[in-house]
This record gives structure tokens, C-alpha cells and sequence, in this order.
């Protein structure tokens, strides 16, 4: 009798452990940049979502790189779905890479959770109810950019962008919120280092102020060479030419520039005090914008996780709607097209001892979404 | 105005031809020596960068930095020379381009194994700091000057180095009959270590200087080494004449393609499609050049045969 007791209550600890196991555990599998130019901005979204899932037993995850180009990054997406089985993808930085893996793996039944990339087609028509973006849709920031630079008394921008979906999206975002006139539109070749031509148009234009949009290392080529000219104009951007990542490149140049982000090391709230101080204690250097998607991008899967097993995709994708997490950003919700409802705001480069980093002046757009919450049909 | 516009981009696209020469100048000695592809020369470009970063972040002068990336890259370069390319000579190009190609990995992830993910910054000294006067208005960055200068000077030392020195003798020699002049005598293995060196170095240069005003990082060689390549080819592949010449025709097409193709389609179309369609063809200008000037010459504008 004791036998079978024993027995029997192994039976259940091991049925019950082996549901907890199939039910609780998620595969998650990221693609990111981790080689080449703009690995910096991949290498810091890895490195938040693994902060962020660190403690997290339930959590395996699969970490591929793609090298920034959008083949590698469409044959590992199906390497993972097909052989790795995984449930969850993320991590891709550039649009043009979400725009080639995104479709097909939400089609295929996987959730993808976008830690950067908010291409304007995938807020759109081609929102899908298994697609969710945890940072931005990449309007936002840019649009931001362009209600401070009415509030400052711009009336006569130059504006310049690569020549990618990313970069179309940041221009209309731009010229959205943007009153004054345009002095000037460029599209530049995407990975350009080298804008003496542009700055020449610049200078020839008759400006009052600059925007532009480049990330990663194109942004720092372009400070620099800016800096260098002698044209005393104005400068306004995103804040993906001014993350941390990037400053000590940019050195001195980026000093007093305004640029428009989601996230700061300043805001001030419980999860971003614990975000920046685990950060910087488990990698020695200061967290970026991208560090803080990847993280939020792991505490949203993880709240989900805490309520709804993920074969159950109906009630898994309701808790992740929910957004019930505590975000770096604090207040953050998703619209019916699953991209943030979030503050955004206007930032400075300050220097804190020797170390330049960014400190919030004002808030550029409360509680702002997309234009394409309309267009999307879920 | 848009004279002065013209003026400067004419500037613009010479300081960038300059680059592109002292890429390709080592490159195309290299393959007109040695008979070497060598995929591998844009990583020199880079560790050219990193050693002046290096050298500018220890001492802080930039002069020290920029003579660091000169010898920095041609010891990589010889280091390399000696234990892996030399092996490569008689091999036939697929053999050379697979080996140099797990090069550039090799050499790309050391780097980035040393120094990190993230880009390094070296910037230019102050003297070179800002824009001065030229004539009838025209205010240009003194630095890029500077390059154009470093440029025409490197030219034409490596004018006279081939034309006027045993070396030189020895390297055009080379380029004409291998078998001939190690049967005269000449100890080959070193000419081509040497040769191999100068290339380096003067790609270590260039990336020095270019990663002042842009930024140093992992991967930087490998955009310059493809132009580097449409250079050679334009030139006529062994010849460092055809070399300055092919660097400065597609610096300059390249610069005043991108910035006057997109203004010229604003005549016939709405701006936002000539601007994303003007700079689509702009960058596509070099190739179209490339491909007009081999249907006319088929071995380059200075090519043997």
C-alpha cells in the first residue's frame, strides 16, 4: 500500500512536472546582427533580452546572426521554425531583414516579438495578429522629431535618410509633424560613411536646421564630418546616431544635440533604475535604447509565460496584448495593431564626467501611437 | 551657387578618388606582380584604422597615429605575406579568392575579439579642424585638402619608386615575366614580400585617414575593397597609372552622380520619387561606367593587351 502511494504520487509529481515542462517552457529563437557594421546595435539587444530572461529557467533561447543581410537572416528563420521547433522568434534590427522573415513566421504560427524593427507595412495592411513590436513603429521617433522642431522655431529643414524602408518611413514621419518647409530631401545609399556631398548641399541650401536619420555607424561619419564643416546649423534626429553605443565614437561633435528616443537612462521609475544598474554590473558599460527593447521585449514574454501556456496561442496572445509588465519606459500598452503607445522624448547630449551620454529636456509626444492603427485589420 | 555647389563636389569626388587610389594602387601592384586576388586587402584597411585609433588613444597625437597605421598594417601585412599568401602564388584565383575570403573572416572577428563590437574613435587634430577659403567663395574642409595632398605626394612617390629605383625596376620586371627575373637572380620571395608590405601599408593609410572623419569599426574595408576592385578594372589591372586615373573618374562620377541625378530628375517628376529614384541610379553610375569603358577597352583604360 505504501508502495503504491509512493508510487502513485511519483506518477503525479512526474505527470504534473512533465505538463509543467511541455506547458511553461518556450524556445525562443533570435536573429540578430552580432558581425560586422551595426553589430553594436544587435550585440545590445542580445545582451538586454538575456539580462532580462536571465533568471528565467523556462526560457531556452537560440541566438543566430545574421550578418545584416536579409537571406541569412530568411534561412536561419527557417532553420529554427522547421528543425529547432521554436515557438517565439526575435531580435532583428534592420526593417528590410523584418520585412523578409517576419511575414512568413507569423504565417507559419509562430509568435515574433520585434525588439527594433517597426516597418510602416507591418503596422499596417500587413499588421498579423501573431506579430507584436515591443519598441517602436518606425515613424515614431521621427515624428517626434518633428513636433520638437516646430516647438523650437524651425521653419526651413534639410533632411536626409539611407535609401531603405527605415529610412522612407523616418522622412513621411518627419514631414508629418514637421510645419515648416523643406529646404532639401536626400536619400543616401545605405551604409554610406562618407556625406561631404550632402554637407555641400547642406551648406548650399540655405537651411535653417538639419534632420537626419542614420543609424548605427552611419550617424558617426556624418556628426564628425559635420562638426568639421563649419556650418553652425541646428541638428535634430533620433536617437539612434546619439545611443550610447555610438557617443564615445562621436566624441565631442554630438555635444548640445537634441535627439528624440523612448527610452533614457533618466526616466525615472523602479524597472529602469533595476534595468540600467543590472546592466551595467553584468556588462561594464552603459545600456542603449536597444538594450532596453531587448529587455522589455524578454519581461513582456515573460509576463505572458507567468499566465498562459504558449500552445495555447489564443490565451498566450491575449496576456502578451496585455502588456502587463513593468517597461523601462513605465507606461506602455500596446494599440489594436500591437505596436507601443508610449511616451516619447526629446533628449541632449550631456557629458557626465568624461563619459558623453543623453539626458531627458522635455517630453516630445504623450501617450503617442501610429498613423496605421487604421489601415490594420486584426 | 550652383557653381560653387559644383566646384565643391568636383573636390569632394577627388578626395574620395584619392582614397580609393591608395586602396587600389596596392591592389593592383599586388595583382599585377604576384598574379594575387587578394580579398583579403580591405581588412588591412581596417587594422590600418584600429592601430591608429590605438596609437591616437594612448599618445593622443594623430601624427604618431597615422604613421602607426602605415607600419602597423604593412607588418600585418608581412606577417600574413610570410605564412599564409605566399602559399598562394601558384595556386589558381578560385584557390586565392577562397583563401583570402576566410582571411577577412579570420581577420574581422580577431578584430573584433581585440577591440570590441563597438566602433572606436579617432578623430583628426585640430589644426586640420574646420573649413578654409578657397577662391570665389568656396569654403572646404581644410582635412579632406589634407588627404588630397597626402594623395597627389603618395603618387607620386610611387611614380618615381617604379620608374626611378632598382626596386621599382625589379617590380616591373616582375609584371612582365616572373620566371625571367627569379631566373636572373633576383630573390622573388622578397620582391613579393615587399610588394605586398607597400600595398598594405598604403591601405592601412588610407583607412587611417578615412577613419577620422568617419569611423573606425569592424567591416569598414570591405564597401572600399569592392570600389577598389571597379578602380582596378577600369584602370587596366596592373597598372598604377591606370589606377589614379580609374580612383579619380569614379570618385568623381560617383560624388556628382549622387548629388545632381536626383535634381536632374525633379525636372520630369514629383521630388520624393526623383530623390529615391536619382540616388537608386547615382549609386549605380560606377558600374555603368565600369561597363561602357570595358565594352571599348576590354583589358582597361591602361591594360596590356
Amino acid at each position: 500500500m505504501k508502495n503504491l502511494t509512493t508510487t502513485l504520487a511519483a506518477l503525479v509529481i512526474m505527470s504534473a512536472s512533465s505538463v509543467f515542462a511541455d506547458g511553461h517552457k518556450v524556445k525562443v529563437g533570435m536573429i540578430t546582427t552580432l558581425s560586422g557594421g551595426g553589430s553594436g546595435l544587435g550585440i545590445d539587444v542580445r545582451d538586454g533580452f538575456m539580462l532580462a530572461v536571465k533568471d528565467n529557467k523556462n526560457i531556452t533561447v537560440i541566438t543566430k546572426d545574421d550578418q545584416r543581410k536579409p537571406d541569412i537572416a530568411v534561412q536561419l528563420a527557417d532553420k529554427m521554425i522547421q528543425s529547432d521547433k521554436v515557438d517565439v522568434l526575435t531580435g532583428i534590427i534592420w526593417s528590410n531583414l523584418a520585412m523578409a522573415v517576419v511575414p512568413a513566421t507569423v504565417n507559419q504560427g509562430k509568435f515574433y516579438l520585434s525588439p527594433n524593427a517597426g516597418p510602416s507595412k507591418l503596422a499596417g495592411k500587413g499588421c498579423h495578429k501573431n506579430y507584436f513590436n515591443v519598441a517602436w513603429q518606425n515613424d515614431n521617433l521621427h515624428e517626434a522629431a518633428g513636433g520638437y522642431a516646430n516647438s523650437a522655431g524651425f521653419k526651413n529643414s534639410f533632411i536626409l535618410a539611407p535609401n531603405y524602408p527605415a529610412g522612407k518611413d523616418a522622412l513621411t514621419g518627419y514631414k508629418r509633424f514637421f510645419k515648416g518647409k523643406l529646404a532639401g530631401e536626400v536619400y543616401t545609399k545605405l551604409g554610406q560613411k562618407d556625406y561631404a556631398a550632402e554637407i555641400a548641399q547642406i551648406r548650399a541650401s540655405g537651411a535653417d536646421s538639419v534632420f537626419f536619420f542614420l543609424p548605427g555607424g552611419m550617424g558617426i561619419g556624418f556628426m564628425k564630418q559635420f562638426s568639421q564643416s563649419g556650418i553652425k546649423l541646428p541638428v535634430v534626429g533620433p536617437a539612434f546616431s546619439f545611443d550610447q553605443g555610438i557617443l564615445k565614437a562621436v566624441g565631442d561633435a554630438a555635444l548640445g544635440v537634441k535627439n528624440t528616443s523612448q527610452w533614457s537612462k533618466d526616466i525615472n521609475n523602479a524597472a529602469n533604475k533595476k534595468f540600467v544598474s543590472e546592466f551595467q554590473k553584468e556588462f561594464g558599460r552603459l545600456p542603449s535604447l536597444y538594450a532596453s527593447q531587448g529587455y522589455d521585449t524578454g519581461k513582456l514574454l515573460i509576463s505572458a509565460m507567468s499566465k498562459a501556456k504558449i500552445k495555447d496561442m489564443d490565451k498566450f496572445r491575449n496576456e502578451l496584448r496585455k502588456a502587463d509588465f513593468s517597461s523601462t519606459r513605465g507606461k506602455f500598452s500596446f494599440d489594436k495593431n500591437h505596436h507601443p503607445i508610449q511616451d516619447i522624448y526629446v533628449r541632449e547630449v550631456i557629458k557626465e564626467g568624461k563619459t558623453l551620454t543623453n539626458k531627458i529636456v522635455s517630453v516630445g509626444l504623450k501617450d503617442h501611437s501610429n498613423v496605421y492603427v487604421s489601415e490594420c485589420n486584426m | 551657387m550652383t557653381f560653387i555647389l559644383f566646384f565643391e563636389q568636383l573636390l569632394n569626388g577627388m578626395q574620395f578618388g584619392i582614397m580609393l587610389f591608395l586602396m587600389s594602387a596596392g591592389l593592383t601592384l599586388i595583382f599585377g606582380v604576384m598574379g594575387l586576388i587578394n580579398l583579403a586587402h580591405g581588412s588591412f584597411y581596417m587594422i590600418g584604422a584600429f592601430c591608429a585609433a590605438l596609437i591616437a588613444g594612448l599618445t593622443g597625437s594623430f601624427w604618431l597615429a597615422l604613421l602607426a597605421s602605415l607600419i602597423g598594417a604593412a607588418i600585418a601585412g608581412v606577417l600574413i605575406e610570410i605564412i599564409i599568401i605566399r602559399r598562394l602564388y601558384r595556386r589558381d584565383h578560385l584557390d586565392q579568392v577562397l583563401a583570402t575570403f576566410a582571411l577577412i573572416l579570420l581577420l574581422s572577428e580577431g578584430v573584433r575579439w581585440i577591440f570590441g563590437a563597438f566602433p572606436l574613435y579617432l578623430n583628426i587634430p585640430n589644426i586640420l579642424n574646420g573649413s578654409i577659403p578657397l577662391f570665389f567663395d568656396i569654403i572646404y574642409s581644410k582635412y579632406r585638402l589634407f588627404i588630397i595632398l597626402i594623395g597627389f605626394l603618395i603618387a607620386a612617390g610611387l611614380y618615381l619608386l617604379i620608374t626611378k629605383t632598382r626596386l621599382g625596376i625589379r617590380i616591373r620586371a616582375g609584371q612582365n615575366d616572373r620566371q625571367m627575373i627569379s631566373a636572373l637572380g633576383v630573390d622573388i620571395s622578397k620582391l613579393y614580400t615587399i610588394v605586398f608590405a607597400i600595398g598594405a601599408g598604403l591601405a592601412g593609410l588610407a583607412g587611417a585617414m578615412i577613419g577620422a572623419i568617419q569611423s573606425v569599426e569592424v567591416g569598414m574595408g570591405e564597401p572600399i575593397l569592392i570600389l577598389a576592385f571597379v578602380v582596378i578594372v577600369i584602370g587596366g589591372i596592373g597598372s598604377i597609372k591606370g589606377a589614379f586615373i580609374g580612383s579619380i573618374l569614379v570618385g568623381v562620377t560617383d560624388t556628382i552622380g549622387r548629388v545632381f541625378l536626383p535634381n536632374f530628375l525633379k525636372i520630369f517628376m514629383e521630388s520624393a520619387n526623383a530623390t529615391s529614384m536619382g540616388s537608386s541610379i547615382g549609386s549605380m553610375l560606377i558600374y555603368i561606367l565600369m561597363a561602357l569603358i570595358l565594352i571599348m577597352k576590354p583589358s582597361g583604360l591602361f591594360g596590356k593587351n
